[in-house]
């Protein structure tokens, strides 16, 4: 929109200054005027529909409504006419082989798997340790710091880690540097090369995963780390003094008082292993069997002007997100209730 | 069950930040060892010194005959009673008894056994499957005591157990423990900033100041022969009377009045004339000590009637027949036993009486 706009129309300018408040005071005055004239035992109920109101009404003018109207388009040719589940056939088409289901197992497994448990496990494993050190707020944000880049420029840093030349040539990648120096091993190309095999390709699917991994670790971390530090340290001496040894202080003390935590930080990354996007389009371009849900979305839509069919993939997505949502909420209120 | 010695024992956490200085106590086998002082003194630090929980810079400290400067906290066979309880929040009450079991390797069958009898000790059989979370403060207490008795340690160590507890759960609280530790036959180390706690529980008294051992002995040592000016003053209550005294031939002469010393002190020393509250009277005597006071404050406790009020230029206490009528503002004549006289040495602060 041009708002340059609103200058040339003076009027339209004043509606918007001075209406828009209007507008809100109205709303607050007219309702709270209203909420007033219920019984006592009524308003309690009544009045916070009116405050969350709003909120309600954007969140389903801006996401529910998108969502139903993408359902929609799931079931539409290009042209807008009703092909029922064709959208979904051409992408469920050729199991296991077919883009969709790569992308599917490359989200619900590889990446739900792998990018949760290494970023809590580090996550976990360096909270604990820099708990121990001396200057720990500088190495913890040292590890924090990748949260701060962009998630393209991430992208294109891993890509000069992972650089590959032919063999005998000097390797520019760090990775392939250790991997011919030290190891004395050929250079791997690991955002191409599929190891074991093409249909089950895990080597370049975790050199993504690791990257994305470095990224995300830093807010793992910090969450944790805070979890940690509200562990009383009386807690941990008597543990000491009751004769346990520090690794069953962490799993009988530590480890299930971080529960609660590890498990909000934990579905929050299975969700954002679902919706994992930006490292793939960089990286790979989803190439080599490296295709994710979400850029599979934008690739029907923008490369391949298939709208019906990114609708449909888009809907698949929030299908595989929904439970993990549902299971968050869950955990939610039984965290809620046991207060 | 064991004895505990501290030889020597300093702990330093800076160059100039000590917060024990050579401390010295062989505790007996068996016996209830209060360690009492004003707060901020270092009590706790000793008693986590002991426990594996604080280094020890200089020194040694040793359980029956063994040093443990350098055995972890968990190979110390102790157990500890924290002021916060610590009790483990996600663990019911039956798992925080059994914990501690289980760190021993013991097996199922026992550690049942022992819960079960700790939690009878203690009245806790109700409540084996709450969550600590779910009890009152005084239940919590006693959680924390069945952990650390289950497990029938060398050493029990208590760190202000009762101080969260309200006036009348101390005072029974107070009674099990002793009654605990004569059912339990283990040495007990109870840290407290309470003198009536340490009065009436201990077998003996370690009483500190300033990081600094300054006596210890029978809770009736201490009251009757105080070592120096700090222990004097810290136990008993209302406090020993302190005036300031010289000593010339054979009597003290304070602002108000001059008293016959027991015993012969050099001429000439200054210093501080200690007696307390009950040692002065209504009771004269021909010949003995009256002092003539002039009263503030007047307050009756029932049992008692303690007089604060002024001799000469001093203020002082006295405790008389609760059925005596004064008045604020009267002027009394009281009489002073001079068996409970004690005299400080002005520089030392040190007993000299
Ligand atoms: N890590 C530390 N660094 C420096 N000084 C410390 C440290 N920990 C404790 N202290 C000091 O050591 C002194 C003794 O502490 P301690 O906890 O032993 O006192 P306490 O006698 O148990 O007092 P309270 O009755 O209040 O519990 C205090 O003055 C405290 O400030
Ligand atoms: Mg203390």
């Amino acid at each position: 929109m041009d708002f340059g706009v609103l200058l040339t129309d003076l009027p339209t300018l004043v509606v918007v200054i001075l209406g828009v408040p209007a507008l809100i005071g109205a709303y607050i005055v007219g309702s709270e005027f209203l909420v007033r004239r219920l019984s006592d035992k009524r308003r309690p109920q009544v009045r916070p529909w009116f405050w969350v109101g709003p909120a309600l009404f954007l969140v389903a003018a801006y996401l529910l409504l998108p969502a139903i109207g993408t359902v929609f388009q799931s079931f539409e040719n290009n042209n807008g006419n009703f092909i029922g589940l064709g959208n979904y056939e051409s992408q469920f088409a050729n199991f296991p082989t077919g883009g969709a289901w790569v992308a599917i197992r490359n989200n619900v497994f590889f990446w739900l798997i792998f990018y949760t448990l290494f970023t809590l496990a580090f996550g976990l494993i360096l909270a604990v340790l820099f708990d121990r050190v001396l200057y720990e707020n500088i190495v913890k944000s040292l590890i924090f710091m990748p949260m701060a880049i962009s998630s393209v420029a991430l992208g294109v840093i891993w890509n000069f880690m992972y650089q590959y030349q032919s063999p005998g040539e000097s390797q520019l990648g760090t990775m392939n540097a250790l991997v011919t120096f030290v190891l004395h091993h050929d250079p791997v190309s690991w955002l191409q090369d599929q190891w074991p095999t093409p249909t089950f390709n895990i080597l370049n699917n975790l050199a993504l995963i690791g990257a994305a991994t470095w990224g995300i670790t830093g807010f793992a971390l910090v969450i944790l780390s805070a979890a940690l530090k509200g562990i009383p340290a009386d807690l941990l001496e008597a543990a000491r003094v009751d004769g346990a040894g520090e690794l069953t202080i962490f799993r009988r003390v530590i480890f299930p008082l971080m529960m609660p935590t590890i498990v909000v930080v934990g579905t929050t990354l299975v969700i954002f292993a679902l919706k994992a996007f930006d490292v793939v389009y960089v990286m790979t371009a989803g190439n080599y069997g490296t295709d994710v849900l979400a850029y599979r979305m934008y690739n029907q839509l923008y490369t391949a002007g298939n709208s019906g069919g990114a609708s449909a993939v888009a809907i698949i997505l929030l299908i595989a997100v929904v439970p993990v949502l549902i299971f968050n909420l869950r955990q939610f209120r039984a965290v809620e209730a046991r207060r | 069950m064991a004895s505990v010695t501290y030889d020597h024992v300093v702990k330093r956490y800076t160059a100039d930040v000590t917060v024990v200085k050579d401390f010295n106590v062989d505790i007996k086998d068996k016996e209830f060892m209060v360690l009492v002082g004003p707060s901020g003194c270092g009590k706790s630090t000793a008693l986590r010194m002991l426990a594996g929980l604080e280094a020890i810079t200089e020194g040694k400290i040793l359980i029956g005959d063994r040093v443990v400067n350098n055995v972890a906290a968990k190979d110390r066979d102790i157990a500890m009673v924290f002021q916060s309880y610590a009790l483990y929040p996600h663990m019911s009450v039956y798992d925080n008894m059994a914990f501690p079991l289980q760190m021993a390797h013991m097996k199922k069958s026992e550690i049942d056994k022992r819960v079960r009898n700790a939690s009878r000790i203690l009245g806790l059989d109700n409540f084996l499957k709450r969550k600590p979370r779910a009890l009152s403060g005084g239940q919590r207490q006693r959680v924390a005591l069945g952990r650390a008795i289950v497990r029938s340690p060398k050493v029990f160590l208590l760190d202000e157990p009762l101080s969260n507890l309200d006036a009348k759960l101390r005072g029974q609280t107070r009674v099990e423990l002793q009654k605990l530790h004569r059912d339990l036959q283990t040495t007990f180390i109870y840290v407290t900033h309470d003198q009536v706690e340490a009065m009436t529980m201990g077998d003996r008294i370690a009483i500190m100041n300033a990081g600094i051992l300054q006596q210890v002995g029978t809770p009736g040592e201490i009251y009757d022969h105080p070592a120096n000016l700090f222990v004097a003053g810290f136990i008993g209550t209302p406090t020993m009377n302190f005036i300031p005294a010289n000593v010339t031939n054979g009597s003290a002469k304070a602002s108000g009045f001059e008293v016959k010393l027991p015993k012969a002190l050099p001429a000439g020393s200054k210093g501080t004339l200690g007696f307390r509250p009950e040692a002065v009277t209504d009771r004269t005597t021909d010949g003995g000590t009256t002092l003539d006071m002039k009263v503030d404050v007047v307050e009756r406790l029932g049992s008692d009637q303690y007089l604060y009020g002024s001799v000469g230029g001093d203020q002082l206490t006295a405790r008389v027949d609760p059925r005596m009528a004064v008045a604020p503002g009267d002027r009394v004549r009281l009489g002073l036993d001079t068996r409970g006289l004690h005299f400080f040495d002005g520089e030392s602060e040190q007993a000299l009486l």
